[in-house]
């Protein structure tokens, strides 16, 4: 299907594909790390950017939502780091903080004392110097791929971190993103491995001035056997911009991985999600907020892949709207033969709270072996009249009634926050973005 | 107190009500009795202001003032109060935090100060210790797991903590065993007050027993048809209701 | 797990030999020269009798199907078709295209009919008292041999005819109708369907009337190499009912067939059209070897107000079933069902499903599917709900099941809702599983055998689906369902 070869030309691939070619020689990695983002870029250029006849981004057309390719971002001036300052998302937030401005390291902002004991952190430019292809070309994510494509051939910042085997650090890592200036694009990979019998929370924030940023980012995720992380992801960036970002995540045999993620932030959002169970007996259970009003478009695409034994993955996504803003949700549960005693459940919800809002959903089930348990559910529609005439008749007006009910619709996945007061933040939030649109 | 005249309702273009009267003054316990199909639900939600539920004709006012103007959470404010048939389960919205937004927006419709979180705490306990209902089921879910019983006590908990004018109790004895019966009624009881006026929708004559009536009324074809004591309530109990079926077609 | 692997072993061990609708009539055909050019649509029509305009039809959509590309899109895998390697009409000899009485079919025809268990004798069913009655219209290749009870159809004011007849009889209901749910050019089996469709049925329900019988088609493959493209339109008039069903088998043959269908449903004000096919084409061998490619492209236009339309659909036959029964619920207050039974096995790949396009206001729709994958089949839904902007109040209830016998096939679940408005109400649930050891050790501890257990299991499974089925299907359709699966039960 996307075998299609075609000269770019849109006005964003002709200037994608300058903003390539001027930043391919300065690119770190060296040689090796060049071969691999020429690769990626190629694979983006023969096709184009993926429009809406290409089945994976049939309701997010990445060519109409992309009309102008952003320059790449300058190291922040010292107004755009008093600036960002100004913005640290989550800063009541306990944890070892590393701060990336316009996508770049900023170590004035970031808690560089020592990480705690079995965490290394360094800078993605470590990586890319010992094994530039494998940082680039990663296990586990789709690397054809539009946005992971995009990814490999631009990124220049990041971070490595390693949790050694049995580790367990007290504090979590916290990645802040924070966009600021000019409209800028802006690329971002966090790798992270934890080791076997190892546990880490990570943390991923990403904030944002109004300005039309473009950011891209991508978190990958390996889970050593018995190894256990909890990933935590607010998306509130400027209401301007465009976030594409990617998880891809390997779970070894008994691994655990939890996930939670807020999006606010973005006139058009899309976060994808891979997972990839690698050994048997792995559970994983990945949930996600979407609150959207305006015209904003908030996608999320989610492939979880079963190819071994006796693993379970639960999925829970749940999306409020208003005003024109339209929600997407992408799932497909994969299990391929002899993946015996899988149990793959997922679930996507949607509230549309005005006329005009919009959901699509597509929950897919692709399964090749017999011994399963598999399903997913999908609702559609707008806040139950008969709940809210029950809080009314108790003296609850019309405003606060949706918002108690839209509070419960999205605790539920919020309430999967085991950090308190992450939880609290995330829940604050979301009340905020309540609040705002009563 | 509540005054209603010549109410006439509709839902989905059906004709409900057909020309209800009735007039509680404050103290009073009224119960309204009458046949399945008689229009007692449906009396109920048009006095708490459902949706879909449309008044054709008539007026209805509490304390003088025009009930079907008010929005529903208006009228509650205003010192309404319906005890739900079947009372609805709302997951993620605890109990106690239900209570406490519930009780802080009436506050603040009469624009009274809001009820400090320690005052409130405290005063809920109160309430639900008298009533069997349990901390840890305050921290639940709206109704989420409760048993009938236990939905029907925690209606008359909120009517205990929102201290109503005007309670309109629609059917809260079905589903019922008799122990709960108690616990509910003695709730009601304890309400009644020279300042409160009170509608007893009910089926059964049982529920009577337990919370005596000053005044019964019998509805049948959406009206008002026959109003006498509590001696009413026995001669429906042993006769039925067949009479006014049959009257009220006729 | 020994009772499930003993299934699966027997529905391994259970050959498409089985089929028992495969043998070929020995007739004489009249066919057209193999391939497909403007000459071959000018023959097909020629032969037809057809009117100009319908001619002129039928060469626009075949200009645009030289156009268009295969799809691909659907999880079917195929060898490449090689269109002019067909042949596109071929009649029995004999059959003069028009109206005929039961006594022009010719007796080796008649036979065959009988040995697939379908009456063509009008009186035979007359003398059953206690027997419903079903008027059949029977396609043999590329033309309809006979249709039965027309007259007494025709006192109702229905009309019930094979289309190239309704085409000379009819045509201002056929122009004003045909295409109008599936234009020519709606996708590339359609159109070339357009092109070079060669029979099919027609029927007409008057306003307020009520169908005074069940309506049928039963359409059989015999000639080799041939391209089977049957085009039926239903008119169901204001205030009318018709119920009609469709069954379809062909031979025992080593090389693929095509069957491009197209059928169109409206429904006007009030009206309601219930469409029940018991789908047993040719499966093809165990290895694969043979059996029909069945493209086919069914629509339903709930056009007027009120009205309903509800497909009903057993598969168990074809090597490729690609299908997707769907309805347009265009009026307000229009009703759109769909259930579903697709089992398959051998080598079959079925991608199927629905379509429900909820364009008005109050529109309901539900959806029931049941699949079952045994043997190295793969087995797809694929289904769309979608309510536009204005249709306020739209409601969709989804389910599809499916059940996996053995671990060498694939279930698969394609569904996509779309919500233009806050007033829709959509739920769609699905599951995938094997036969419970809890449900066969529950059934075997009361003293059924394995298999009965199997077979009790799985037609609860499809239980739902087997009562929208009217009698006679409903019977015929749960004897098909365990020849597909069980073979040694009962």
């Amino acid at each position: 299907m996307n075998a299609e070869v075609r000269p770019i030309r849109t006005a964003a691939e002709s200037a994608l594909a300058e903003l390539f070619a001027s930043a391919r020689e300065d690119a770190p990695g060296g040689e090796a790390a060049r071969r691999v983002r020429d690769d990626a870029f190629a694979a983006v250029a023969s096709r184009g950017l993926p429009n809406k006849r290409v089945e994976d981004w049939k309701y997010t057309d990445l060519r109409a939502l992309m009309r102008e390719a952003r320059p790449l971002a300058d190291a922040p001036t010292a107004e755009e780091m008093a600036a960002a300052r100004a913005m640290l998302p989550l800063a009541g937030f306990d944890a070892q903080r590393i701060v990336f401005v316009n996508g770049r390291l900023a170590a004035d902002l970031s808690d560089v004392a020592g990480p705690e004991d079995g965490v290394s952190i360094a800078p993605l430019a470590v990586a890319l110097a010992s094994d530039a292809a494998s940082a680039l070309a990663l296990k586990g994510v789709p690397n054809d791929n539009a946005a992971v494509a995009l990814n490999t051939a631009f990124v220049a910042d990041g971070l490595v971190v390693a949790v050694t085997d049995g580790a367990k650090p007290g504090r979590p890592i916290h990645v802040a993103n924070v966009q600021t200036g000019d409209a800028h694009a802006s690329y971002g990979r966090v790798l992270v491995s934890v080791g076997k019998e190892a546990s880490v929370t990570l943390v991923e924030s990403h904030v944002g001035d109004a300005s039309p940023h473009q950011t891209n980012t991508l978190v990958g995720l390996d889970l050593a056997d018995g190894a256990e992380a909890t990933l935590v992801k607010l998306q509130d960036e400027g209401l301007g911009s465009l976030h594409l970002a990617t998880l891809g995540a390997r779970l070894g045999a008994k691994a655990r991985l939890r996930t939670v993620a807020l999006a606010v932030g973005g006139v058009a959002a899309r976060q994808q999600i891979f997972l990839d169970f690698c050994g048997d007996k792995a559970t994983a259970d990945v949930t996600g907020v979407t609150l959207a009003g305006g015209r904003r478009h908030l996608d999320t695409t989610l492939v979880v892949d079963h190819t071994t034994l006796n693993c379970a993955s639960r999925e829970l996504f749940k999306s409020a709207l208003d005003g024109e803003a339209r929600s997407v949700f992408q799932g497909k549960i994969v299990v391929r033969p002899g993946a015996q005693k899988t149990d793959g459940k997922m679930m996507a919800q949607a509230l549309l709270l005005s006329e005009t809002a919009e959901a699509n959903a597509k929950p897919e089930l692709e399964i090749f072996a017999d011994d399963v348990v598999c399903g997913h559910g999908a609702t559609v529609g707008a806040l139950d009249e008969d709940l809210l005439f029950y809080l009314k008749a108790r003296g609850i007006p019309q405003a606060e009634a949706e918002s108690l009910l839209v509070q419960a619709f999205v605790g539920e996945v919020l309430e999967g926050i085991e950090n308190e007061s992450l939880r609290e933040a995330l829940t604050a939030r979301a009340d905020r973005w309540l609040a705002e649109r009563s | 107190m509540l005054t209603i005249k010549n109410l006439h309702a509709s839902v989905e273009d059906k004709p409900i009500l057909k020309g209800l009267d009735l007039e509680v003054k404050a103290g009073e316990v009224h119960a309204i009795m009458g046949p399945n199909g008689s229009g007692k639900s449906t009396l109920s939600y048009v006095l708490a202001g459902k949706d879909d539920y449309e008044v054709t004709e008539g007026s209805v006012t509490l304390e003088g003032e025009d009930l079907l103007a008010l929005e529903p959470d208006e009228r509650a404010a205003k010192g309404l109060f319906l005890a739900f048939q079947y009372p609805l389960e709302i997951p993620g919205v605890a109990t106690m935090t239900f209570l406490k937004t519930a009780l802080n927006a009436q506050l603040r419709a009469r624009g009274e100060a809001e009820l400090p979180t320690p005052a409130f705490m405290k005063l809920v306990r109160e309430k639900a210790d008298s009533l069997g209902i349990s901390t840890e089921m305050l921290k639940r879910g709206l109704n989420v797991g409760f048993s009938g019983g236990e939905k029907k006590r925690n209606e008359i908990l909120q009517m205990a903590l929102l201290e109503p004018k005007l309670c309109v109790l629609d059917e809260t004895d079905s589903g019922l065993d008799i122990d709960a019966l108690k616990v509910v009624s003695e709730g009601v009881n304890a309400l009644r007050a020279k300042n409160r006026g009170f509608i007893v929708i009910t089926h059964y004559q049982r529920l009577l027993d337990h919370i005596t009536p000053d005044v019964v009324h019998v509805m049948a074809q959406g009206r008002i048809v026959r109003t006498g004591g509590p001696e009413l309530a026995h001669e429906l109990e042993a006769q039925g209701y067949a009479a006014y079926v049959a009257d009220a077609a006729a | 797990m020994p009772a499930v692997q003993e299934t699966v072993a027997r529905v391994r061990a259970i050959d498409v030999d089985q089929y028992k609708y495969g043998f070929v009539t020995e007739i004489e055909s009249d066919r057209a020269e193999k391939g497909l050019s403007e000459d071959t649509v000018r023959f097909i029509s020629m032969k037809k009798g057809e009117p100009d305009w319908m001619l002129d039809w039928r060469l626009e959509a075949y200009r645009r199907w030289r156009t268009m590309t295969e799809p691909t899109w659907a999880r079917v895998d195929y060898p490449a078709i090689d269109y002019d390697d067909l042949y596109y009409y071929s009649a029995p000899k004999g059959t003069k295209s028009g109206p005929q009485t039961l006594a022009d079919v010719d007796p080796e025809l008649l036979r065959t009919y009988e040995k697939l268990g379908i009456p063509l004798q009008e009186q035979e069913i007359l003398a059953g008292v206690e027997q419903r009655r079903v008027a059949v219209d029977a396609v043999f290749d590329s033309v309809s041999v006979a249709t039965t009870f027309k007259e007494e159809l025709a006192k109702a004011g229905v009309i019930f005819c094979p289309i190239s007849e309704a085409i000379r009889e009819h045509p201002e209901l056929v122009r004003k109708y045909l295409g109008s749910v599936v234009p020519t050019s709606d996708n590339f089996f359609a159109t070339l369907n357009s092109a070079v469709f060669s029979d099919g049925s027609f029927v007409y329900v008057p306003k307020g009337v009520r169908c005074p019988m069940e309506l049928s088609t039963y359409f059989r493959i015999n000639e080799k190499n041939t391209g089977q493209f049957e085009r039926t339109l239903i008119i169901a008039d204001e205030g009318s009912y018709v119920s009609y069903l469709e069954g379809c088998t062909a031979p025992m043959r080593d090389e693929n067939q095509l069957h491009a269908a197209v059928v169109e449903l409206v429904a006007l004000d009030d009206a309601e059209i219930k469409y029940s096919t018991v789908q047993n084409w040719y499966p093809g061998d165990s290895e694969g070897r043979g059996g029909i490619y069945n493209f086919v492209t069914k629509r339903g236009d709930c056009r007027g107000r009120n009205s309903k339309i509800s497909w009903t659909q057993v598969e168990t036959g074809s090597a490729i079933t690609w299908k997707y029964p769907s309805c347009i619920l265009r009026g307000d207050n229009s009703r759109g069902e769909f259930y579903s039974i697709a089992i398959s096995n051998g080598r079959q790949q079925v991608d199927s499903g629905t379509k429900m396009i909820h364009l008005g206001k109050n529109t309901t729709s539900k959806i029931i599917s049941k699949g079952i994958s045994a043997g190295y089949s793969n087995n797809t839904y694929r289904g769309l709900v979608s309510a536009h902007r204005r249709a306020s109040n739209a409601r969709n209830f989804t389910n599809c099941d499916s059940l996996l016998i053995g671990n060498h096939c694939g279930a698969h679940t394609v569904p996509y809702l779309e919500a233009k408005t806050s007033t829709a109400v959509f739920e769609h649930e699905a599951t995938t599983s094997k036969i419970s050891e809890d449900q066969m050790f529950y059934c075997q501890q009361r003293g059924l055998s394995e298999e009965e257990a199997v077979a009790l299991i799985v037609n609860g499974f499809v239980k739902d689906v087997l009562q929208q089925l009217p009698m006679e299907f409903a019977v015929e359709a749960q004897k098909l369902i365990s020849i597909s699966l069980e073979g040694s039960v009962g």
